[in-house]
């Protein structure tokens, strides 16, 4: 076996095992620290040997005991040492044996313990991503734009706050789950957003590492959970998403909106997949939630051959259905974006107006409100309305078009 | 595993409670809340997850000791001004934070106000 063969397997296996080696050894020990710490040394481990050595026939196996046995050390030295850590409470875990099931995984349970609702929403992201994802620390940091020290101690609190306030680990009872399901989705979509939707002066226009790494854990989700409807709406969501993603930003690194894409350059096996999911909700006849909808409203926009084709009427109407949901007014004024294309930009500017109050601070209201103001030919208050949208528009490729879009008004 | 959960009431209430009833010694609670307080404690009791709880005066009934250095230094009031005073506090079993946490939410629909659950150590 080359080299590169090793590293591939070891990158492989990195990513198929290491949610795995964290869950069961956090199950054994008790201890996330420990099985965090222990799961790093037998990859690092891994890393060394593995070159010299061959990959091993089961890497899965080879990692955890390789990890087990890294995690009895340190629990050796720890107490020859006669630290108090051995004593420390284990996170409990009090239910009888279920039986096996896609839902007993044990990776199921550690992203319940990271995604659990005491924890602040950026510490779930943050831990997830180390614990479930195995991002390391520098990795998450830079994701985030902070200080590696903060990320270190932002994961640091929330694992002692998980052994001190006994979060359990496990999958929430039957009457807790969807609130808990979606409380997973939420981080899993922050992740993907802030990869899609990247912030910061110095920030790539699209993370595609964030964004693939949110579809990588939503689909182990999916894998989990089968039968859940807002894990396939998330995860179709995601792939009608990122199927647009090399179509979205230009070679210049300025946006490019939906109705000017190189529909060509969309991915097509990302769209069949997409397509396949919202299909299979349809068929299922339940009440779709806030992804489903979304993602079928992305699934009749990557449908369509061009702007033109688009059914307008079929995608107001599922914002009006998402909006009995959701009556956020970020939602309004999506669709008042689909009302524009249907019923004309003065009935979308109506509806956009109203939104004042609300959105005045937010940069989509704006360049919206400027799109449809130039539309209409009122280019003086097109480009005060430009001015705004660049002033509180974060994303470098989103700045890029809207000056162009400004200076291009008569 | 023990829990403190704490009633969070805040200063305008107390002040507007301070104006009404100045003379009522039963504490901040309304009867209604009272009632539903009873009744929700004789439930942690019947589940066993119950340990002590119990309401406390106004601030302003507060004491301040500092014996620190030997003085023995006495100060009225509480000992810091604040938006919000703990009201008074449960203490219960539970065994793991999600159980703590659907009975706090419990407990502060009984009693009428925020609470903050803490595990002891």
């Amino acid at each position: 076996m080359t080299k590169v063969d090793v590293g591939d397997a070891i990158t492989q296996a990195h990513h198929e095992e290491w949610a795995r080696v964290v869950a069961s050894l956090t199950r054994r020990f008790g201890d996330l620290d420990i099985a965090e710490e222990a799961a790093a040394e037998a990859f690092a481990t891994a890393v060394e040997r593995w070159p010299a050595d061959g990959v091993p026939p089961n890497p899965g196996g080879w990692l955890t005991t390789a990890a087990n046995r890294k995690a009895i050390d340190r629990i050796r030295r720890e107490s020859k040492r006669g630290d108090k850590q051995k004593e420390a409470q284990l996170l409990c875990d009090d239910d009888p044996p279920e039986p096996l099931g896609a839902i007993d995984d044990e990776r199921l349970r550690l992203t319940f313990t990271c995604c659990h609702p005491a924890l602040a929403l950026e510490t779930r992201v943050a831990l997830t991503l180390r614990m479930v994802g195995g991002l390391t620390v520098p990795e998450i940091a830079r994701a985030f734009l902070v200080q590696e020290t903060t990320m270190e101690k932002r994961i640091t609190r929330a694992k002692v706050k998980i052994k001190a306030a006994r979060i359990p680990y496990r999958v929430p009872s039957a009457e807790d789950l969807p609130a808990r399901v979606s409380g997973v989705l939420a981080v899993l979509y922050l992740v993907f957003n802030e990869g899609y939707l990247a912030t910061g002066p110095g920030a790539d226009p699209v993370r595609h590492e964030l964004t693939a790494e949110a579809i990588r854990l939503t689909r182990l989700i999916r894998v989990l959970m089968p039968q859940d409807g807002e894990v396939a709406g998330l995860l179709a969501l995601m792939l009608l998403t990122e199927a647009r993603r090399t179509a979205r930003v230009s070679g210049s690194g300025e946006l490019v909106t939906l109705d000017e894409q190189d529909r060509g350059a969309w991915d097509a096996a990302l769209i069949a997949e997409g397509h396949r999911l919202v299909r299979e909700r349809l068929a299922a006849r339940v009440a779709p939630g806030r992804y489903q909808i979304l993602a079928a409203i992305n699934a009749v926009h990557t449908s369509a051959r061009d702007i033109r084709d688009t059914d307008w009427s079929q995608v107001v109407a599922l914002y009006d259905q998402l909006a009995r949901l959701d009556p956020s007014p970020i939602i309004a004024l999506n669709r008042a974006i689909a009302v524009a294309e249907l019923d004309g930009p003065e009935v979308a500017l109506a509806a956009v107006d109203h939104l004042e109050d609300k959105l005045a601070g937010y940069h989509a209201y704006h360049a919206t409100r400027a799109d449809l103001l130039r539309r209409l030919g009122r280019s003086q208050k097109s480009r005060a309305a430009y001015d705004k949208a660049i002033e509180l528009a974060g994303n470098s490729a989103e700045t890029a078009y809207l000056t162009r879009r400004r200076d291009q008004l008569g | 595993m023990q829990y403190l959960v704490s009633v969070i009431d805040d200063a305008d209430r107390i002040a507007e409670w301070a104006k009404e009833e100045a003379d009522d010694t039963d504490g901040l609670a309304t009867p209604d809340e009272m009632a539903a307080i009873d009744a929700f404690n004789d439930r942690l009791t019947a589940d066993g997850h119950w340990v002590f709880a119990g309401g406390l005066a106004a601030p302003s009934t507060a004491t301040v000791i500092d014996n620190r250095d030997g003085a023995g230094l006495v100060t009225d009031g509480p000992f810091v001004e604040s938006k919000e005073y703990l009201g008074g506090f449960w203490v219960i079993e539970a065994p793991d934070l999600d159980v703590a946490l659907k009975l706090a939410t419990e407990g502060s629909k009984a009693c009428n106000r925020k609470v903050e659950v803490r595990p002891f150590l």
